[in-house]
C-alpha cells in the first residue's frame, strides 16, 4: 500500500506550513553537538581567504562555532544526498564536461561548509550549490582562456546566461557581478536569493535528461565496474566519499582516487555528456542496471563487518531504481530488477538470527518479512511484464522471487513454477549458477534423483570447480537420497571452499549431523536466501 | 532507514493566508512537492485535516470526557497534516521540510517514528500489531 512509489493521488496536505524561520536561523534540531565523528579538516575554510562577516573562524574553539559548522556540514550532505544528481547533470550540460562539473561540485560543496556554517543554510541551497560551481566553472574556463579562445567563448556565453542548460539565471547571479574570487561573494549570497518559492534552480524540462545522461556517464563501459559503482554513488547517489568507504570496507582515499582516475578516463575517452544512440541504448542501459545490481548485492551479502551499512547500501540501490523507473517508466528490466531488489530486501529482517548469524530461506520466519517492500516488488513486477516485451534476467529473478514471496512455507511454494522460470532465465541468460538454481527448485518440485543429474553434468563440465556451491548443493542431494558418507565429503568440501565464515560454519554442522547418523533431510531448501545461489547471470 | 513524520502546524494566521490563495496555485505547489518527494523515492505516506472549525475536541480533563466542537486551544498551533518519510537521516528529513511550499506562520515538526522492532517483541499486543502491520504491509 503506502509504499514510497505509492499513488501521486494522496490529496496534499493541508497546506504545508514551511519554514517559518529566516535564513540562518539555526534550528534548534539542526545543531547538535557535534558527535564526535566531525572531521576538523573537512570544514576548515579553503586558504585564507577573507569574508565579510570577519567573524569567528568555523574552526575556531568556541563550541559555538564547532556546532554551527556540523551543522553546516550536515546541512550539506542532506542537500546533496537530494541534489547531487541534478546539480552535477546541469553543471555537465552547461559545461559540456563531466569531470570539470563533478569537479566544481565537490568546490561548491567545500564553500558551502564554510559559507553556511557562518550565514546559515541558503533558502534555496541547491541553487546557492549551482551558481557557485557555475560560477567555478567559469573561472576555470577564464584560467584557461588564456590559452584558448574556444574556451574564452564558452566563459562569455556563461557569464551572459546563454549556456545551453537554459537554467534561469537571475541577474544578480551572473558571474558579472560577482568577483572572481568566489568564496566572499559565497557568503553574501544567500540573503539575495528570493526567487525560491518552490521554483528549481535548473530547467525542468531538461533535468531528467541530464539526471540519465549522468548515469549513463558515471556507469560508461570504458571505466572499470568499481569505479562506475563508485562513482555512481557519489554523484547520482549522493553519497560522500567516506560515506562509500565504509560501505566497501575501504580506505577514502581508494575511492577518492577511484573516482579521480575514473573522472580522467571519461575526458581521455572523449565520452560525451548525452544521451546514448538509439542503437547504443539497450547495452548502456543494461550497463547501468548491472552497477545497481552490484551495489544492491553488495549491500545485500552483509553477514559480516558492519550489517546495518551494507542494508543501507542496498537500500541506496532500491533509491537509485526509484529515480531510474521514473526517468523510464516504460522499460521492463528497470522495472524488473527493481522487483528484484525489492523483494530480496524484502527478507532482510528474517536473513540474520539473533547472533548475526545467516538464516537460510527455508529457516526464514516469514512473518518477518516486510509485506509493504513485498508489494512494491510485486507491483514492479506487475509493470515489467505489463511492458509486453517479456521478462528479461532480471525480470524473471523477480519472478522467482515473488513466488517465495508469495508462498507461506518452502513446502507451499509453487517449485514447479519456479523451475519453469529457472528453466526460461537459463535460456535467456545461461550460466552454470543459474543451473545449479534450477537443480535445487528440481530437487524441491520432484525430488533429488533427477537434481542430483543436473548437478553431475554441471561437476562434468567443470564450470563451478573451486566454488563451495557445487559440493554443497550436492551433498544436500546426496544425504536425501541416503548416501551419507558422500554427502558428508561433499558437505566437508564445500566448508573448505567458503570464504565466508558463518556460512562454512553452517555447512560444517550439517557435515557434523549426518556423522551422528541422522541422515535424511536437512532443510527444506538449500538455498540461501539469494545471495550466493541466486547471484545469477552477470 | 529511518522513518520521520513531517508534522504540519498551522496557525490561525497562516490558515487563512491559505484560504486566500487561489486553490489552483496551491494545488499545483503543493503537488509539485509532493511529487519531487515521491520521484525521491522517500515518500511512505501523506494525509492533510480537514478545516479546523469542523473539529471535535474531547478534553480529559474532568472525571467525565468533555466534548466541544472546534478547534483546539487557542488556534496558536493547529496541526494540519502529515508527511512520512523514509530517508538517511533526520538532516536529510529536515532538508525535505525546508523545500516546502511555504505559508508565513505555519512551522513544520519532524519526528522520528520507531518501529516496531524497538518494542519488547515478546508482548502480546506488540506481537498482534505485527501481525496487523504484516497482513496490512505497514512494517
Amino acid at each position: 500500500m503506502a509504499g514510497a512509489t505509492g499513488p501521486a493521488a494522496s490529496p496534499p496536505p493541508a497546506i504545508p506550513g514551511g519554514d517559518a524561520s529566516p535564513d540562518g536561523d539555526a534550528d534548534p534540531e539542526c545543531v547538535a553537538p557535534p558527535s564526535g565523528d566531525a572531521d576538523p579538516a573537512g570544514v576548515a575554510p579553503p586558504g585564507g581567504d577573507a569574508r565579510p562577516h570577519g567573524d569567528a573562524r568555523p574552526d575556531g574553539d568556541s563550541p559555538h562555532d564547532d556546532g554551527r559548522a556540523e551543522s553546516a556540514r550536515r546541512a550539506v550532505e542532506a542537500v546533496w544526498r537530494i541534489d547531487s544528481a541534478r546539480i552535477v547533470g546541469a553543471l555537465a550540460r552547461f559545461t559540456r564536461d563531466f569531470a570539470l562539473a563533478e569537479d566544481v561540485a565537490q568546490e561548491a560543496v567545500t564553500e558551502a561548509l564554510v559559507a553556511w556554517a557562518h550565514g546559515g543554510v541558503p533558502r534555496d541551497p541547491a541553487g546557492w550549490l549551482l551558481t557557485t560551481a557555475r560560477r567555478r566553472a567559469i573561472d576555470s574556463f577564464r584560467r584557461r582562456a588564456a590559452l584558448d579562445e574556444r574556451y574564452a567563448r564558452l566563459a562569455r556565453d556563461l557569464a551572459e546566461g546563454k549556456a545551453s542548460s537554459g537554467a534561469r539565471i537571475p541577474p544578480a547571479m551572473s558571474a558579472e557581478s560577482m568577483p572572481a574570487t568566489s568564496t566572499s561573494a559565497a557568503a553574501t549570497f544567500p540573503a539575495e536569493r528570493g526567487s525560491s518559492d518552490g521554483e528549481l534552480p535548473w530547467d525542468p524540462d531538461r533535468v531528467d535528461d541530464d539526471v540519465l545522461a549522468l548515469m549513463f556517464v558515471a556507469c560508461h563501459p570504458v571505466l572499470a565496474p568499481q569505479a562506475r559503482v563508485a562513482l555512481t554513488l557519489r554523484v547520482v547517489g549522493g553519497l560522500t566519499s567516506e560515506e562509500i568507504a565504509r560501505a566497501f570496507l575501504v580506505s577514502t582515499s581508494t575511492i577518492q582516487a577511484r573516482i579521480t582516475r575514473a573522472k580522467k578516463t571519461i575526458a581521455a575517452a572523449g565520452v560525451p555528456f548525452a544521451l546514448p544512440p538509439a542503437e547504443d541504448r539497450p547495452a548502456r542501459l543494461g550497463a547501468v542496471l548491472s552497477v545497481l545490481y552490484v551495489i544492491f548485492t553488495e549491500g545485500s551479502t552483509a553477514t559480516c563487518g558492519d550489517d546495518l551499512l551494507r542494508a543501507d547500501l542496498a537500500f541506496e540501490a532500491i533509491r537509485l531504481l526509484r529515480m531510474l523507473t521514473a526517468l523510464l517508466p516504460g522499460e521492463p528490466e528497470v522495472q524488473g530488477l527493481l522487483a528484484l531488489c525489492e523483494l530480496t530486501a524484502a527478507r532482510f529482517p528474517a536473513r540474520t538470527g539473533p547472533d548475526g548469524e545467516a538464516v537460510l530461506l527455508a529457516d526464514q520466519d516469514r512473518r518477518r518479512w516486510d509485506r509493504a517492500a513485498i508489494h512494491r516488488g510485486l507491483a514492479a513486477l506487475d509493470r515489467s511484464s505489463g511492458a509486453g516485451r517479456g521478462l528479461g534476467p532480471y525480470g524473471l529473478q523477480a519472478a522467482i522471487a515473488a513466488c517465495h514471496a508469495r508462498a507461506p512455507s518452502v513446502a507451499a511454494t509453487d517449485w514447479e513454477h519456479v523451475v519453469l522460470l529457472y528453466e526460461a532465465l537459463g535460456r535467456i541468460a545461461p550460466s552454470p549458477v543459474v543451473e545449479l538454481n534450477r537443480a535445487v527448485a528440481v530437487a524441491m518440485a520432484s525430488g533429488p534423483l533427477p537434481a542430483l543429474t543436473i548437478v553431475d553434468a554441471l561437476a562434468a563440465g567443470g564450470k563451478l570447480d573451486g566454488s563451495h556451491l557445487l559440493p554443497s548443493v550436492r551433498g544436500e542431494l546426496l544425504a536425501r537420497l541416503g548416501r551419507t558418507t558422500q554427502a558428508r565429503a561433499e558437505l566437508e568440501l564445500a566448508a573448505r571452499r567458503c570464504g565466508n565464515g558463518r556460512e562454512r560454519a553452517v555447512l560444517l554442522r550439517k557435515a557434523a549431523r549426518l556423522t551422528d547418523g541422522k541422515a535424511g533431510p536437512l532443510t527444506d531448501g538449500e538455498q540461501t536466501d539469494g545471495r550466493s545461489l541466486d547471484r545469477g547471470h552477470d | 532507514m529511518p522513518k520521520f513524520m513531517l508534522i504540519m502546524r498551522n496557525t490561525d494566521e497562516s490558515l487563512k493566508r491559505m484560504m486566500e490563495t487561489p486553490f489552483e496555485e496551491m494545488l499545483d505547489k503543493v503537488g509539485r512537492f509532493n511529487e519531487e518527494m515521491i520521484t525521491a523515492g522517500i515518500l511512505l505516506a501523506a494525509e492533510g485535516l480537514d478545516d479546523p472549525s469542523q473539529g471535535v475536541v474531547v478534553d480529559y480533563e474532568g472525571e467525565t470526557p468533555l466534548v466541544t466542537d472546534g478547534p483546539y486551544g487557542e488556534t496558536k498551533e493547529l496541526f494540519g497534516g502529515f508527511y512520512l518519510v523514509q530517508v538517511a537521516s533526520k538532516d536529510e528529513a529536515v532538508e525535505w521540510a525546508r523545500r516546502m511550499p511555504t505559508i508565513p506562520g505555519a512551522k513544520c515538526e519532524i519526528r522520528r517514528v520507531p518501529g516496531i522492532d524497538e518494542f519488547p517483541q515478546d508482548n502480546e499486543w506488540v506481537i498482534r500489531e505485527r501481525a496487523w502491520r504484516e497482513r496490512t504491509g505497514q512494517l
